[in-house]
């Protein structure tokens, strides 16, 4: 532990002033990740997740939407790692290939649902008033529905889309962003440097998105990466009941609804190792988001 | 009361939104493929499509008054019947998922508080991190692969009764109650057997909120000052755990416990899905996927109204609980 604390501080002395502040990021990052292993595994399934979405069509052995007669549902064997499925798909290429379009669904909701819930709720905490109120009752009325009733009745609205898949679990999840934000900023809106930008002559909007928004991130990231998890799951059930993504396309949700036709007859295989795929995502971002709370928590800090 | 009446107004308005937000013309899509301009104007006017948003609001609030949710395309039932019919399969799954899962996590939840840094203390963090992290659905085909085909100990995930049974006669649509009621011991037991499996899925989805709430509420309770002075005094063990601390820390749970039914009514379609469970999840799927509208719209609403009910009592709850926290007007 002390050693631990002895270089975090050699690498954080400041040579240049200029590069101060990146550095000690940076070791502050080491220092967390070197005292909490967890986070630092965490980090590395987020690799894997990520070199898969990107890369997996290449890395992927066979072509994920060619069916082979002559191979249905093999169990896992050195050939197909995963099996194959009932037109003799390989189970793992599919795995694999689809880790791409549940990360995109997943992170285009969280983003978009990031932006309109900090725009709302970052102008009702700033300003407050009939906004505060009207918002308030808005998203309290959201929370009132049973969230994964209400994504099924948009998408059943706006029609069954993977686009709106995005739409639904985006709109969702932004009444927890539009609390947290409004929460944050709401708390630092009479605070002495919020005031003393003001004084030096910044308009309000200025204020608030130049000097208030910056210092609610910290928080506001660890709620994105639980977040996706969430998303991911949301998203993935939404597929199960078939919205949304349309077979063949390989998605973990539509593929384990697909080989839960098979789990009573004992091909286990095509159900499990998609779930296991979306349990992995899901558990990676939720101990990200527990490591980032450690990183952005100022108790953690020296 | 006075948070309630808003919240269901809010919830009218949105589910009236949803209804009109429908890609396309409703009226064509009634009038079907062979219609004209002149019966597509028609069926506009029978659906009250021609008239303007709010006139088309204020009928549809009356209508929601007389208790009309519209009708069914696929089953051609009124869609309250439907509902009302499938309600109590849904409602059974979920009230007893709910049930096993607080005798197993209020409990886990005390003693990892109690002995924090014990196997029960890493037993709770386990079962929190990694039951966040579970699909229900996947779940629910886990445990059919394991007690169904491997094991054999649980029946076919095929309903909420084997076709040996018979029907027990509708009272109140629980079939435990129904069949108790008629004393069919057979029939409770075939009902019991196909509802473990779907009910201890819909459970280790909604014990990991449960247990880390009453775990995070205890130690709170415990390290108070009032706990510490009834131990000053003398008091016995069981009494400061059960009287002071449990009772203290029962509130936050409670609230928690509202915020798990919404998460488990969204489950329950789900594992409805998984088990062929005939409640109303599955019928909205079914209605989704066949895109009769008009039925999706009715589960979504009622499933809100439910669950504003639920918070409802949850609040006349807490009065029961904690007899600090009064209403105004009753005092």
């Amino acid at each position: 532990m002390s050693s631990d604390l002895g270089t975090a501080s050699v690498v954080a002395t400041p040579t240049q002033p200029a590069s101060y502040q990146s550095q000690s990021t940076l070791a502050h990052i080491i220092y967390v990740l070197r005292d909490n292993p967890v986070t630092l595994i965490a980090f590395i399934m987020l690799s894997v997740l990520v070199v898969c979405a990107l890369f997996g069509h290449w890395i992927a052995p066979y072509d994920p939407l060619a069916t082979d007669s002559s191979s249905i549902l093999q169990p896992p064997s050195s050939q197909h790692w995963f099996g194959t499925d009932n037109v003799g798909r390989d189970v793992f290429s599919r795995v694999l290939v689809a880790t791409r379009l549940d990360l995109q669904i997943s992170i285009m909701a969280v983003s978009l649902s990031f932006v309109i819930g900090a725009t709302l709720g970052a102008i009702a905490g700033y300003w407050g008033g009939w906004i505060d109120i009207v918002l308030s009752r808005f998203l309290d009325t959201i929370m009132a529905f049973p969230l994964f009733v209400l994504a099924m009745g948009i998408v059943a609205a706006l029609g069954n889309t993977v686009e709106n898949i995005i739409y639904a679990t985006a709109i969702i999840n932004i009444p927890f962003y539009a609390r947290l934000i409004r929460a944050e900023v709401n708390l630092r809106r009479d605070s002495g440097f919020a005031v003393a930008a003001k004084l030096s002559g910044n308009s309000d909007l200025r204020v608030l998105v130049q000097h208030i928004f910056p210092n609610t991130l910290p928080p506001v990231m660890v709620q994105v990466s639980l977040n996706l998890g969430w998303a991911i799951l949301n998203a993935a059930g939404l597929s199960f009941i078939g919205l949304g993504v349309r077979p063949p396309t390989p998605e973990w949700g539509i593929m384990v609804a697909e080989g839960a036709n098979f789990i009573v007859s004992g091909e286990w295989w095509m159900a499990v190792f998609p779930g296991l795929a979306l349990m992995f995502a899901v558990f990676t971002f939720n101990l990200l988001g527990d490591g980032l709370r450690d990183i952005v928590d100022p108790r953690k800090r020296k | 009361m006075a948070q309630t009446i808003p919240v269901v107004i809010g919830v009218v308005v949105i589910s009236f939104l949803l209804t009109r937000a429908l890609p396309g013309d409703p009226a064509v899509y009634f009038a079907g493929d062979a219609a004209d301009a002149a019966s597509i104007q028609q069926v506009r006017e029978a659906l009250g499509l021609d008239k303007s948003m709010p006139q088309q609001f204020l009928i549809y609030v009356g209508d929601l008054l007389r208790g009309d949710l519209g009708q069914s395309l696929s089953s051609g039932q009124p869609v309250l019947t439907d509902l009302t019919y499938r309600l109590p399969a849904s409602l059974e799954l979920t009230l007893v998922a709910l049930g096993l899962s607080c005798l197993i996590a209020i409990p886990l939840g005390v003693l990892a508080a109690t002995r924090p840094g014990t196997w029960v203390d890493h037993l709770c963090r386990v079962l929190v991190t990694a039951g966040v992290s579970l699909p229900t659905f996947f779940t629910g085909v886990v445990l059919i692969y394991f007690f169904y085909y491997l094991t054999g100990w649980a029946p076919a995930p095929l309903g909420r009764l084997d076709f040996i049974y018979i029907e027990p006669d509708r009272v109140t649509g629980f079939y435990l109650i129904d069949s108790l009621l008629a004393g069919d011991i057979e029939t409770f037991l075939g009902a019991l057997k196909q509802l473990i499996l779907p009910s201890i899925t819909l459970a280790l989805f909604t014990m990991a909120p449960i247990a880390r709430m009453t775990r995070s509420a205890m130690i709170s309770a415990l390290s108070s000052d009032y706990i510490r002075t009834v131990r000053a005094a003398g008091l016995s063990r069981t009494t400061i755990l059960r009287t002071y601390a449990f009772r203290n820390a029962l509130l936050p749970v409670i609230t928690t416990l509202g915020m798990v039914f919404s998460f488990s009514l969204g489950a329950n379609v789900l594992v409805e899905r998984v088990f062929a469970w005939p409640g109303i999840g599955s019928y909205a799927v079914d209605a989704l996927v066949a895109s009769d509208y008009a039925a999706v719209q009715g589960f979504v609403l009622a499933m809100a109204l439910l669950f504003v009910f639920v918070n409802l009592l949850i609040d006349l709850l807490y009065s029961v609980v904690d007899p600090r926290i009064g209403f105004a007007d009753n005092e």
